[in-house]
């Protein structure tokens, strides 16, 4: 049994939706009885257990989970060091963990009885979910997408556009994720009667965090029994990349308070820490502030106005973070760290040469702080890092910076 | 105390018609022109001026004010020389109400107490911060009447009776009552409508209502004026600016008389419309 730390790290938000100073709900009073709406709802679903049933019976036979803990037996020789598992999220359903949080939302969308569904994405993965979900409950669905991301991410727009989705290129701000999200706010704030907005990350305003982790938790409650198990104990580090920080959120929760195990969360370094603009990492170069419903760290100038943030990785090109991620690197209970464009593509190169797996570029930058941590930790040390996405919608962003291949 | 904001609402009222509250963009589309444009206002008719702090991320704002935003801000406006701007406004008039409006986020980043010294300091009298509701009241409301200035909340038509009154609590000066749900410079509101909520939330507070969102030139602005204590017209006004500039997006000799002329037009509007003067 492990240590149980005698205050909770998992209690939170408080009931106005914060986490100490971080998350909240910084919203336009029009959206305020939607998100209060939204809330009671979500309280009421949590606590049923037919609403609980059917969202397991999703999960085993729609997503296929539980996901692999597959142990990387190459990973680990080249590495050196730690014993590296993988917690295989690329294999769900749609190619990611996005799936998790999209089916809870979209049931608990039914249950509120709104019919028309919005979304944001960046990489696309949360508008493929979404578009899926709303194809097998045939209801309306319309994603948010920035115009750079709709051409860096074509084959995700390809299958949101077969699953019946609309998608609106959005053309105001960088034309990125920040924007998305800007304009499916303004679509909420105008069609507030019907229209149900699926966020895609543990970040917004309250309740949407904690009820988007709560949905991506099962990713650590899966890994909790399976390493038990494989190997007859918990594990002794987890690691996993972060733009908004939903798939990380989802491994690290349930083990917020098993003192044993260190957790690691990886942002993109882009061009690097130090290069102006030239990074996505919120944590490393941002400071405290409100945007998009909640406060968290942001990259801002002194005035307050957000900077573009940049990553090869369009899902994690996102100036902010989850408000729980904030506090949880405040606290200190989890070590943040970053992944620059050409260690995450070493990173993914390296994944498919040695376990025949094409990571998502946003994995790609956990394997990379893998390669690094690992080499440190004895061989007896169990590693597991969130594969949280498959390559295939990167094929052609990767093979542009490889020299075409 | 009374303040600048109510002195002008009793005024307008005692005259018996609406007053016109008028929203421009600091800053837009450059320091100077916008100083210029802002001080014209009063004599084209503008009982009480709004001024946007400019933010990358206005996300309850239509495309024009979206766009008003980034002009101002690569015209290099920021949070202080908005404050700027409202002093060298009160170096011609000490009377007309100024509120200034927009995102948490960069007065946050200021420092609040500090933000809200300033603030009065150069003459503002009061703030409308749309990503703060009341649940959020702790942040900058509370603070900012303990510092004298009037906190003004939007009411929606989400706003239903239970809300409201959680609406009303510490909302001074007045209330701005958005009559469709959705962003800046979108639809026209349906007028019967509006009328009826008006009287609605009238019931619940003294406060003089103000009605924005949608209002386009004179005839619309009468329409509101019929119900309302206030009419509040922007992105017409924006629209209008930004039709004035040249092709590089710079002040053209048209743009000062182009927005005035507007705002003259609408006033126009709001006066025709007599109502009861106070009782």
């Amino acid at each position: 049994m492990s240590t149980q730390l005698q205050n909770s790290y998992r209690t939170g938000p408080d009931e106005r939706g914060h986490f100490g100073i971080f998350g909240g709900r910084f919203v336009a009073e029009t959206l305020m009885p939607l998100i209060l709406d939204l809330e009671k709802a979500y309280e009421v679903a949590k606590a049923d257990p037919a609403y609980q049933a059917e969202l397991d019976d999703l999960a085993k036979h729609y997503v296929g989970r539980p996901s692999p803990l597959y142990y990387a037996e190459r990973m680990t020789e080249k590495c050196g060091g730690a014993k590296i598992y993988f917690k295989r999220d690329e294999l769900n359903h749609t190619g990611a963990h996005k799936i998790n949080n999209v089916l809870g939302q979209i049931l608990l969308a039914r249950r509120m009885g709104k019919k028309r569904i919005i979304a944001e994405t960046g990489a696309g993965q949360h508008g493929v979910a979404t578009a899926t979900a709303c194809a097998k409950y045939g209801l309306e669905c319309v994603v948010y997408m920035g115009a750079v991301d709709v051409e860096r991410q074509k084959p995700n727009v390809f299958r949101m556009k077969m699953l019946g989705a609309k998608i609106v290129p959005v053309q105001s701000g960088a034309r990125t994720l920040k924007d998305a999200m800007n304009e499916a706010l303004r679509d909420w704030v105008t069609n507030v009667a019907d229209t149900f907005y699926c966020i895609g990350t543990a970040a917004g305003p309250h309740p949407y965090p904690a009820m988007v982790r709560d949905f991506q938790s099962i990713i650590g409650k899966e890994v909790r029994w399976q390493m038990e198990e494989a190997e007859g104990r918990l594990p002794d580090s987890l690691v996993a990349c972060i733009g908004g920080g939903s798939n990380a959120i989802g491994l690290f929760h349930p083990f917020l308070d098993d003192k044993s195990v260190e957790i690691y969360g990886v942002e993109a370094a882009g061009h690097g820490l130090s290069v102006p603009d030239g990074h996505a990492a919120s944590l490393a170069g941002g400071k405290p502030g409100v945007l998009h419903g909640n406060r968290t760290y942001l990259l801002m100038n002194d005035d307050g106005q957000i900077n573009e943030g940049h990553s090869i990785s369009a899902g994690l090109d996102y100036p902010g973070i989850g408000p729980e991620h904030a506090w949880l690197r405040d606290i200190g209970r989890v070590t943040y760290t970053s992944a620059t464009d050409k260690e995450a593509l070493d990173a993914l190169q390296l994944c498919c040469q040695l376990e025949g797996i094409i990571p998502a570029l946003e994995p790609a930058h956990a394997l990379a702080y893998v390669t690094k941590l690992a080499p440190t930790k004895p061989k007896d040390h169990l590693m597991v890092i969130n594969v949280c996405g498959r390559g295939d919608k990167d094929i052609f962003t990767v093979a542009e910076h490889l020299g075409g291949m | 105390m009374t303040t600048r904001i109510e002195t002008r609402f009793a005024k307008c009222q005692a005259e018996g018609r609406a007053a016109l509250v008028t929203f421009l963009m600091a800053g837009d589309p450059d320091p100077a022109t916008s100083l210029e444009l802002i001080s014209a206002l009063p004599k084209a008719g503008a009982d009480v001026i709004e001024i946007g702090m400019p933010f990358t991320d206005p996300m309850a704002d239509g495309p024009s004010i979206q766009a008003a935003g980034l002009r101002a801000l690569a015209a290099g406006m920021s949070l202080a020389k908005t404050l700027g701007l409202v002093r060298a406004f009160r170096k011609t008039d000490n009377e007309t109400p100024i509120v200034l409006m927009g995102y948490f986020n960069p007065i946050y980043v200021r420092g609040v107490d500090k933000f809200l010294a300033e603030a009065k300091e150069v003459g503002v009298d009061g703030l409308i911060v749309v990503d703060l509701p009341p649940e959020e009241d702790d942040e900058l409301c509370i603070p900012a009447l303990k510092a004298g200035l009037n906190f003004i909340r939007l009411a929606t038509p989400t706003t239903d009776e239970k809300r409201l009154p959680k609406v009303l609590t510490n909302t001074s000066g007045f209330l701005y009552y958005v009559s469709i749900t959705g962003i800046t410079g979108a639809a026209t509101p349906d007028y019967s409508k509006v009328a009826g909520a008006v009287a609605r939330i009238k019931k619940s507070t003294k406060l003089p209502v103000a009605v924005g969102f949608g209002v386009k030139n004179a005839q619309t602005a009468a329409s509101l004026a019929e119900s309302a204590d206030g009419v509040v017209v922007g992105s017409a006004l924006i629209d209008t600016l930004k039709n004035s500039l040249d092709e590089k997006g710079a002040a053209t000799a048209k743009t000062i008389a182009a927005v005035t002329a507007l705002v003259s037009d609408i006033a126009d509007g709001v006066r025709r419309v007599r109502k009861a003067a106070a009782e």
